[in-house]
């Protein structure tokens, strides 16, 4: 049991360290999710949104961590 | 489908970087294990996790071919981009000082007294906890490789390429910490996750953009100019972050 725990917790923290990188990365793909859906014809609009997202939000990630 | 030499190359070579990292990190347990005991409940140990991960990989392979390959592309995506961004934060922060790097040395030593106290509590056990410490080692970091070489194959065919770089990976450092018989202290770890974390960033871009039904321009080529992106907003954030550390030390 203590192994499948330890599996598990091993499993979601491939994907989940800082919380807050988590939500901030899902919240960028939603973003440029609706983006693609909304403007169908002006796709790398979304593609912008989603690259030059992830890396506004790595950096203003490492930059909160670096104040705490 | 097959993927294009810009695609093979940076799978291949993320696949061995990333496994690199891993295999170090499961050699430490498996050697204190083998220091503390003895190579039998370590090998068995190592052994029966390779066993399980070889059967995950062989579950999730046909798995994944049933799933519509935007849907996959998208969820890979998301997850590498989870994953990437994860390596590349922690190997920024390491590298401008804001959190301390990762020591080998220092888990072995951990690992070392943790098995000691436990053959103290209950020898007669030791030989089965020994090589439980083993298995959950090579299983968990494995996890990670498994995870890495199926995201960066799935829905392109480049399973075999992508496996091939994990394999050599973990041949090279079992090879290396069975000559040396010491924890590998010196693989540059930090440099490794930083590169393995600009790299997976990008496929996670990459992918979760092609999910989303972007067409890149460049096509797979564009995964090169996302690793540069991440690479020098990576850089400009350690170079930040370590000015206010050097101001306040003059």
């Amino acid at each position: 049991m203590n192994m499948l725990i330890a599996v598990l917790r091993e499993l979601i923290g491939l994907f989940v360290d800082d919380g807050s990188l988590a939500l901030m990365i899902l919240a960028v793909v939603i973003l440029a999710g609706i983006f693609a859906t909304l403007v169908p014809d002006l796709q790398l609009a979304a593609g912008a949104v989603l690259l030059f997202g992830c890396l506004g939000v790595l950096l203003a990630n490492v930059a909160r961590a670096a104040r705490r | 489908m097959t993927g294009s030499f810009a695609h093979i190359g940076p799978a291949t070579t993320t696949a061995f970087l990333a496994s690199l990292v891993e295999a170090v990190e499961a050699l430490t347990i498996v050697l204190a294990v083998a220091t503390v005991r003895n190579w039998r409940p370590a090998g068995l140990g190592a052994f029966a996790g390779l066993l399980v991960l070889a059967l995950i990989v062989v579950a999730l392979g046909p798995l994944l071919d049933r799933v519509p390959l935007h849907l996959l592309q998208l969820a890979i995506g998301i997850l590498l981009l989870l994953f990437g961004m994860r390596w590349l934060r922690k190997a920024i922060l390491r590298s401008a000082g804001v959190i301390p790097l990762h020591d080998e040395l220092t888990t072995f030593a951990a690992e070392t007294a943790e098995l000691r106290e436990q053959a103290r509590r209950n020898e007669a056990r030791l030989d089965w906890l020994a090589a439980l410490a083993s298995f959950k080692a090579v299983l968990l970091e494995g996890l990670e490789v498994v995870f890495i070489v199926i995201a960066l194959s799935a829905g392109r065919g480049m399973l075999i390429p992508a496996s091939a770089g994990a394999v050599a990976a973990c041949l090279l450092v079992a090879g290396v910490g069975f000559v040396v018989h010491r924890p590998l202290a010196r693989v540059p770890e930090n440099t490794l996750k930083f590169a393995v974390g600009v790299m997976l960033s990008a496929f996670g871009v990459f992918w979760t953009g092609e999910g989303l039904g972007v067409a890149w321009p460049g096509a797979d080529l564009a995964i090169v100019g996302f690793a540069v992106l991440f690479l020098a907003v990576g850089f400009a954030s350690v170079a930040f972050l370590r000015r206010p550390r050097i101001k306040a030390l003059s």
